[in-house]
């Protein structure tokens, strides 16, 4: 019999900080402020509609920029050699240890009208380019913040596919865009989901980057459920409302991805 | 008042290594016997000497002087005074001490709430009335213009702490026009130049103003009239900003926007083109008050905390620290010309009557406000609403869909 005592420490924490967590956004999300059962606060998402489009939208591209910038970095570094990968994961990894919001601090005074890049435009000559407070910083700041967590998933994958494998396709008379599309893609699928949910996940819910980068005028889903719970809204029922709706849609999304997953991974094994 | 969000977390960043930096000076200082002179008529400091006695004080972020340049730390000062132990944490809006304070998760003695946020927490009984026999600073030092406002009618419940006006903040080398009135934030001419409040309650503050209608309104038609100007203003608005204006202004980033009086000195240090202008139309008069929550620990102890923080030595080094105006006549007598001459932070009697507090609206216009709030920030208001039911139930369906084909495929055992 396989001892499941190992994990206990792991299941503990989840059911407190976990499970009772998600349990009360449950029940604050269908009562009121008094404790009576509603669906008031569901329905009343409906009028955020616009809002959560915007937010799926941005953390859609963002993920996707993601996904285009880190593969074929992932690839390249997985067939560079031990030290060089090293080195390089470690300077994917360098930003990360300086602190989130110092990060994209930095990118508003790079970004402003008179920030850095718009002087050094004007050096040579061109106008001052309007780029904060723009849905495309908004989706900079993103790709800039969570970039790692796609490069990383992808690299641990990349790096388990042998290089002989890629010469027994080429053997075969496979070209490069077949190897590709038919050893090395299916092979990486498992680090693109873990990738694609380490970067949509955070991205949906992010409040200081479109406060930040977007300049506050086009709030996003996280904005909106931050004011409910610290900023002036205080309606934490609203809140837990909006937070349901979006992890329902986030599920969703994910288990949609997943079961493309599932059929790619049983089209090569099956 | 809401203050520095963005640098208390910055302050948080870096307390590791303000810490290690910290801690010879914190033990150098440790031994030294007290350089202040505090006003002890009528109160007994020891009282609590050597009982063990704590308190548990739960303040803005960067809202009380902690030494820094070496001036004073109000904390360790009372610590030494009294030999009471204050536990020290910080919030960062009215709203999150609001909720920590609501959801019992924690027992503090002495909270800071805003004036508004003062009426909400005596209509909610959740503060307690003051003892002011314990606290003879209060009669002898605060300013009567100060006392039983209405937040707090009768005084009861409330000791001032800080005040200001809130006014506009403009960089006199880009705005050229005379800066007299709300107008100047709707103006098309500093199109992308204009900064404005990421606050509810202020933003629409300011639009009631300038129609001429009460900050205080109740009035459904009035707040959907401003929630209208406010989304007519969006179009000549650069972003909607609170702490950040001090680096967008400083910087001239931005020109003109609307801030907290206390915070343009800081400003002007940094850019000195900074000019401060109240509006004809008025504006809103913000206190910021010393309250003792209703599960205290030792209301005694944090009366005595409440006292010394009226005393006028402990009130001049918090204003050097803070910048926001005190409501604290011995304090202002300490103040160089400079800043009692300061039209931002002590202006006019004609200003100040003409300005408005906050008080505590009802839930639904509350609510009303929100709604209408949110509408001014998301502009794509028209997106049918339907949308997100219809989707769930297609992302459920076409999941069905493919599980189901799937296990009908594997069943035929055609499944390549």
């Amino acid at each position: 019999m396989k001892s499941k005592l190992p994990a206990l420490p792991y299941l503990i924490w989840m059911a407190l900080f976990i499970v009772v967590p998600l349990g009360l956004v449950v029940y604050f999300a269908f009562t009121t402020a008094d404790g009576q059962f509603t669906i008031a606060n569901i329905s009343q998402v409906g009028q955020y509609t616009g809002v959560l489009l915007r937010s799926i939208w941005l953390a859609a591209v963002a993920t996707v920029l993601c996904l285009l910038i880190a593969y074929p970095l992932a690839f390249f570094l997985s067939r560079a050699n031990y030290s060089i990968q090293r080195t390089l994961i470690m300077l994917v990894m360098l930003p990360m240890w300086m602190n989130f919001l110092l990060r994209t601090y930095a990118w508003m005074t790079l970004l402003e009208t008179s920030g850095l890049i718009n002087k050094l435009l004007g050096l040579i000559g061109l106008g001052p380019v309007q780029m904060i407070n723009t849905p495309g910083a908004v989706v900079l700041g993103m790709v800039y913040n969570y970039l790692p967590f796609m490069i990383l998933p992808l690299h641990s994958i990349m790096t388990k596919i042998e290089n002989t494998t890629l010469e027994a396709a080429q053997d075969l008379g496979a070209n490069w865009w077949q190897s590709f599309r038919r050893v090395v893609l299916p092979l990486s699928i498992p680090g693109i989901m873990t990738g694609v949910t380490m970067v949509f996940v955070p991205s949906i819910s992010t409040f200081i980057i479109s406060r930040m980068l977007g300049g506050g005028g086009n709030i996003l889903i996280g904005d909106l459920i931050e004011l409910q719970f610290i900023g002036s809204s205080y309606n934490p029922n609203l809140g837990s409302a909006i937070s349901l709706v979006m992890m329902v849609i986030v599920l969703l999304c994910m288990s949609l991805f997943n079961q493309f997953d599932k059929s790619e991974r049983e089209g090569i094994y099956g | 008042m809401k203050k520095r969000v963005l640098s208390l977390i910055l302050a948080l960043c870096t307390v590791f290594s303000v810490c290690f930096a910290s801690l010879p000076a914190a033990a150098a200082a440790g031994s030294s016997k007290t350089k202040y002179s505090f006003d002890k008529s009528g109160i007994d400091y020891q009282k609590f000497k050597g009982k063990g006695v704590s308190i548990n004080v739960y303040n803005w972020g960067l809202y009380i002087a902690e030494g820094e340049d070496g001036g004073m730390n109000v904390v360790k000062e009372f610590e030494e005074l009294t030999g009471i132990k204050v536990n020290y944490t910080m919030y960062a809006t009215n709203e999150e001490m609001y909720a920590k304070l609501k959801s019992g998760g924690a027992k503090y003695d002495v909270i800071f709430p805003s004036d508004y946020m003062v009426g909400r927490m005596i209509e909610e009984d959740m503060i307690l009335p003051l003892d002011f026999d314990n606290i003879p600073n209060y009669d002898r030092y605060i300013d009567d213009s100060f006392k039983n406002l209405e937040y707090d009618p009768q005084n009861l419940y409330s000791v001032p702490y800080t005040w200001g006006i809130v006014g506009i903040l403009y960089n006199a080398d880009l705005v050229k026009k005379p800066v007299d009135s709300w107008d100047i934030l709707w103006d098309p001419d500093y199109t992308g130049d204009i900064l404005m409040f990421n606050n509810s309650r202020d933003a629409f503050g300011i639009a009631l103003k300038r129609l001429g209608y009460s900050m205080n309104t109740t009035d459904k038609k009035q707040l959907q009239e401003a929630a209208e100007s406010l989304k007519k203003q969006k179009t000549v608005v650069q972003a909607y900003v609170m702490d950040e204006i001090f680096d967008k202004l400083g910087a001239g980033e931005a020109a003109i926007a609307p801030y907290y009086a206390g915070d343009y000195p800081l400003i002007k240090a940094d850019n000195p083109a900074i000019e401060f202008a109240v509006p004809k139309e008025g504006t809103n008069r913000f206190v910021d008050a010393v309250c003792i929550p209703k599960d205290c620990n030792n209301k005694e102890a944090a009366e005595l905390f409440i006292n010394f923080l009226c005393d006028p030595v402990v009130g001049y080094e918090n204003f050097l620290t803070i910048g926001y105006s005190s409501p604290n006549k011995g304090t202002y007598d300490m103040l160089p010309d400079m800043y009692k001459k300061n039209e931002a932070l002590y202006p006019d009697q004609q200003v100040l009557d003409n300005a408005e507090g906050f008080i505590n609206l009802d839930t639904e216009t509350n609510e009303y406000t929100q709604q209408l709030w949110t509408e001014v920030l998301s502009d794509d208001q028209h997106v049918n609403k339907w949308l997100i039911p219809i989707f769930i139930t297609a992302a459920l369906g076409a999941s069905l869909y493919i599980n189901i084909s799937r296990t009908v495929k594997k069943r035929r055992g055609t499944y390549k």
